[in-house]
């Protein structure tokens, strides 16, 4: 019997408001609450609350032979909650069926993975708390951001004590290996390594409403029979793709929601195929191999690398600015800093900086409130330079040219003693003659008379 | 071809824009007659055929006039009738001039009161009397005209023998000045007439237009059997200002001609402040009170920045003023009118360039700042920002926006390493040879309605 294994991503971030450079000091809130509230409530008309109901319907229907899998960013969460909290308890509803399994993944929606370990950590307990209030379960299985996977990103999520994580079946990756075998991490073989089917994942999440597609209208019959055609011995099928496929990626006139119907219960009625859950498919299939991928795959564009968000120098330097600055997050301690640090991670706000797909930006383009990459990166910036700020104050650090002074070193080191050397000597001179017009004064109201010439304000600097 | 400048005389793009489409088909194998009303010796003859309306053997004529120059002594004779035995075609057909600034400005060269007008100000009329009243051969004094239409006007008699001598297919007229020309070429020759429209009289003027040139530009793009805009822009305003039929108004934007890499080297920057540029003519349809707006806010949160209006024009006293009254003087920076060189070192020096127009048809100057490796804000009111895509784009009257896009220009070093990557790229594949082969592709199905090229 083979399975199939439908997981889905549910993601939104918050989006930045117009933040011009005369803001910065000014105005701390960077966020467009009504494009985020606008945005959230019509894909959860769209897509969260009626294809909810629809797999509620089918998982109460078909107990046990019908299965699903989610993660819900950190992001997303609370934005259902300020926003739609209704979805929420739908969600809450989808869990209590017990025929749904809740996936771990980084709770900003961040690229921290890949440069910083110990700011992956706690953002994955950090999730994982969330997703244990809101749900009551807690997840065993990693799936990174854009699931971005590399052997050094597994062996830390190997770390953290996941011993499944969800990958892209990428060409580069593969080769001529088929996603649809259990691989192992090969730093750390402990860690299954899940591949996405990317060619039946995508005929559902790009290609259905294409009417371009030679095989458009697409049936379920006709995409189960390609299900089944999968070699013998290949014992399961990863679809994995973003929740707002069904409804918005593709419209719901399109018909996605009856074909996801339609499917499911064809799935269920055949006797040779059926769902199960990744740490199911992980549990009951041996790996048949180590997965060796030295650089960071994804499942973006047709690339499936990591160009769509640290493509530019734009998109570099903006990563590089956050990054740097967990250190002070930290000691500034503050809820407000934390959540802020929190929002400004997430990877869409690079994702729009994208100079990648000027040509076909469809993708790039779904709810980019930018005009441009460099539009993107300006306003990115702009709240950074505000957020620094604010970091700065709270954290009463003193910076030269930039760089913390517990973090400087070598010439620009030696700089900045020759620099302050000389402020203090300016200073000190000032003092000096503070100091004589003080003592002037003194002397000089002590030989007036009573108060006639009243003392001079000494000019202040 | 029609035009009214050419390199090394030009006062504005239309004569850079002339020279790229000339050579642009000479690459794709279109032999160019280029009339111009008077020709130095000098200009670059490699891919054209240049005839200086001047230099063109052209008999004498007689005409009658019957008004005289407003504003001078002829006016009182109003009704008197004239005779006159010259037609002088100078080199003074001034492009960005309404004709009212023209008389104003060629009012103090008017020389005596022999100079008369005539009131043909239609190609159509022009032609009917050439063909009748040929009588010597054109003499051309080297005195200024009086106005600008009777410039306009002259030039169309010009065409019309021009257009008898020579050997050619199509007719291509540039711009409202030579539409009369490319009127009565047509008239005389039947060969079909294509009017390249690389600005309006919306343009030039807003709202306040002159109804003559409005008239001369309506009739132009009406006889015409093709109309070329450089921008959509245009083309909407060419079809909703002037009513003329979609279907044969089509839009080839300009391009650049490829710069010489090395020019940078010989000029240095002597500020240590990043340098940000406006060049162009200071007139309201350039919008330099906006990027003084957002040079004052600039100024208010960096001081590592100085601004450049580099430029002359009707608005520069006023321009000054502003900038004492916002006092940004001593880090905002006029520089009067720049040519060739002078605007070389101008962009080499530059960081930042930004082109705030409020109405511009195309805009080549963003193309070659660029091609300078300078990253340009250009204001979505322009037809070149229908096709760049590495510029940051912005409404003219967003003062916030420009403000913000400069601010970031200068102090996020990653941006302007983009730019540089990638803006001249960009420029460098918008190619003469490409625009004059769509225009090549548009000649041919004039020519051959049967067989149309895509």
């Amino acid at each position: 019997m083979k399975n199939i294994c439908l997981y889905f991503q549910v993601h939104q971030p918050f989006r930045l408001k117009r933040y011009r450079f005369f803001d910065v000091g000014n105005d701390h809130y960077y966020y467009d609450d009504y494009l985020n509230k606008h945005i959230l409530k019509k894909v959860a008309n769209r897509c969260y609350l009626p294809t909810n109901d629809l797999l509620y319907n089918l998982l109460t229907k078909h107990s046990g032979q019908f299965k699903v899998s989610f993660s819900l960013t950190g992001l997303l969460m609370e934005q259902l909650e300020l926003y739609s909290p209704e979805v929420i308890e739908s969600f809450k509803k989808l869990a209590s069926t017990g025929h749904v399994e809740f996936l771990s993944e980084t709770y900003s929606h961040s690229l921290c993975s890949l440069s910083d370990p110990e700011e992956f950590a706690s953002q994955v307990k950090l999730h994982r708390e969330k997703i244990e209030s809101l749900f009551g379960v807690t997840p065993t299985v990693f799936r990174n951001t854009e699931l971005v996977y590399s052997d050094s990103i597994g062996e830390q999520v190997a770390k953290m004590g996941f011993r499944t994580m969800l990958a892209e079946g990428a060409k580069h990756v593969l080769g001529w290996k088929s996603p649809n075998f259990v691989y192992y991490n090969v730093i750390d073989p402990r860690l299954k390594v899940l591949l996405r089917n990317y060619k039946l994942s995508d005929d559902i999440a790009f290609r259905f409403s294409n009417r371009s597609w030679s095989e458009w209208p697409l049936k379920a019959e006709t995409y189960l029979s390609w299900l089944k055609s999968t070699p013998e011995d290949e014992g399961f099928i990863n679809l994995f793709m973003d929740y707002e496929t069904f409804g918005e990626h593709q419209p719901v006139e399109s018909g996605i929601h009856q074909f996801l119907e339609h499917l499911v219960q064809q799935i269920v009625k055949d006797p040779d195929i059926g769902f199960a859950f990744p740490s199911e498919i992980a549990d009951k299939h041996h790996s048949v191999g180590p997965l060796s991928v030295p650089y960071p795959s994804s499942w973006a564009d047709e690339e499936r690398d990591l160009s769509a968000w640290n493509g530019n120098e734009m998109q570099k330097e903006a990563l590089n600015k956050i990054r740097s600055m967990r250190n002070l997050v930290i000691q500034a301690n503050d809820p407000d800093l934390t959540k802020d640090w929190a929002y400004l991670q997430a990877s869409d706000h690079l994702y729009y900086m994208s100079t990648k797909f000027f040509a076909d930006q469809s993708v790039h383009n779904y709810f980019n409130p930018y005009n441009s990459p460099y539009d993107a990166f300006i306003n990115y910036m702009n709240v950074i330079s505000d957020f620094f700020i604010r970091l700065e104050k709270k954290t009463n650090r003193i910076f030269y040219k930039g760089v913390s002074i517990e973090e400087l070193s070598g010439g620009l080191l030696e700089n900045a003693i020759k620099d302050y050397e000389g402020v203090l000597k300016a200073l000190r001179q000032r003092r000096g003659v503070e100091k004589k017009v003080i003592d002037n004064k003194v002397v000089s109201t002590q030989k007036s008379t009573v108060g006639k010439s009243k003392p001079r304000s000494t000019g202040k600097i | 071809m029609f035009g009214w400048e050419f390199p090394p005389h030009i006062s504005g793009g239309l004569g850079t824009a002339c020279y790229g489409m000339t050579r642009g088909l000479a690459y794709n194998q279109v032999d160019v007659i280029f009339v111009v009303p008077k020709s130095y010796g000098d200009e670059d003859q490699s891919s054209v055929k240049l005839i200086g309306a001047s230099q063109v053997p052209i008999k004498r004529r007689t005409y009658s006039f019957t008004k005289g120059i407003p504003g001078t002594q002829e006016q009182a004779n109003e009704s008197h009738p004239y005779e006159m035995t010259y037609i002088e075609v100078g080199s003074h057909l001034i492009p960005y001039l309404s004709p009212e600034e023209f008389q104003k400005q060629t009012h103090e060269h008017l020389r005596s009161n022999t100079l008369t007008i005539n009131d043909i100000d239609l190609g159509t009329e022009a032609s009917s009397s050439i063909s009748s009243e040929v009588v010597g051969t054109l003499d051309f004094s080297g005195k200024y005209g009086s106005d600008l239409m009777q410039e306009v006007s002259n030039y169309a008699l010009v065409s019309s023998e021009i257009a008898h001598e020579q050997n050619f297919d199509i007719i291509h007229a540039h711009d409202w000045l030579t539409y009369p020309a490319g009127i009565a070429a047509k008239r005389i020759s039947g060969k079909p007439l294509v009017v390249h429209v690389h600005a309006t009289e919306f343009d030039r003027s807003g709202e306040n237009y002159n109804t003559v040139v409005y008239d001369i530009e309506k009739s132009g793009m009406e006889e015409a059997d093709l109309v070329i805009t450089v921008s959509n822009l245009t083309r909407n305003i060419v079809i909703s200002r002037y009513g003329i039929n979609p279907d044969k108004v089509v839009t080839v934007y300009n391009a650049v001609e490829p710069g010489n890499d090395d020019s940078h080297g010989q000029y240095v920057k002597s500020v240590d402040e990043k340098v940000v540029t406006f060049l162009g003519r200071i007139t309201y349809q350039k919008g330099p009170e906006y990027f003084m707006e957002a040079a004052h806010k600039v100024l208010k949160s960096t001081a590592n920045v100085r601004f450049v209006m580099a430029g002359s024009g009707d608005l520069l006293r006023k321009m000054i003023r502003y900038a004492a009254r916002l006092g940004i003087t001593e880090k905002f920076h006029f520089t009067d009118f720049l040519k060739g060189q002078d605007v070389d070192h101008m962009f080499a020096i530059s960081d930042v360039y930004v082109m705030p127009s409020v109405s511009e048809p195309f805009g080549i100057s963003p193309l070659e700042a660029m091609r300078s490796n300078v990253p340009v804000i250009i204001s979505k009111q322009s037809g070149v920002s229908e096709v760049l895509k590495h510029a940051i784009k912005i409404d003219f009257w967003d003062v916030d926006a420009m403000a913000d896009a400069i601010y970031g220009l200068v102090t996020y070093e990653a941006l302007p390493l983009m730019f540089r990557r990638y803006g001249r790229e960009e420029v460098n594949n918008l190619k003469w040879e490409n625009a004059a082969f769509q225009i090549k592709c548009h000649y041919i199905n004039l020519l051959y309605p049967s067989n149309p090229m895509p």
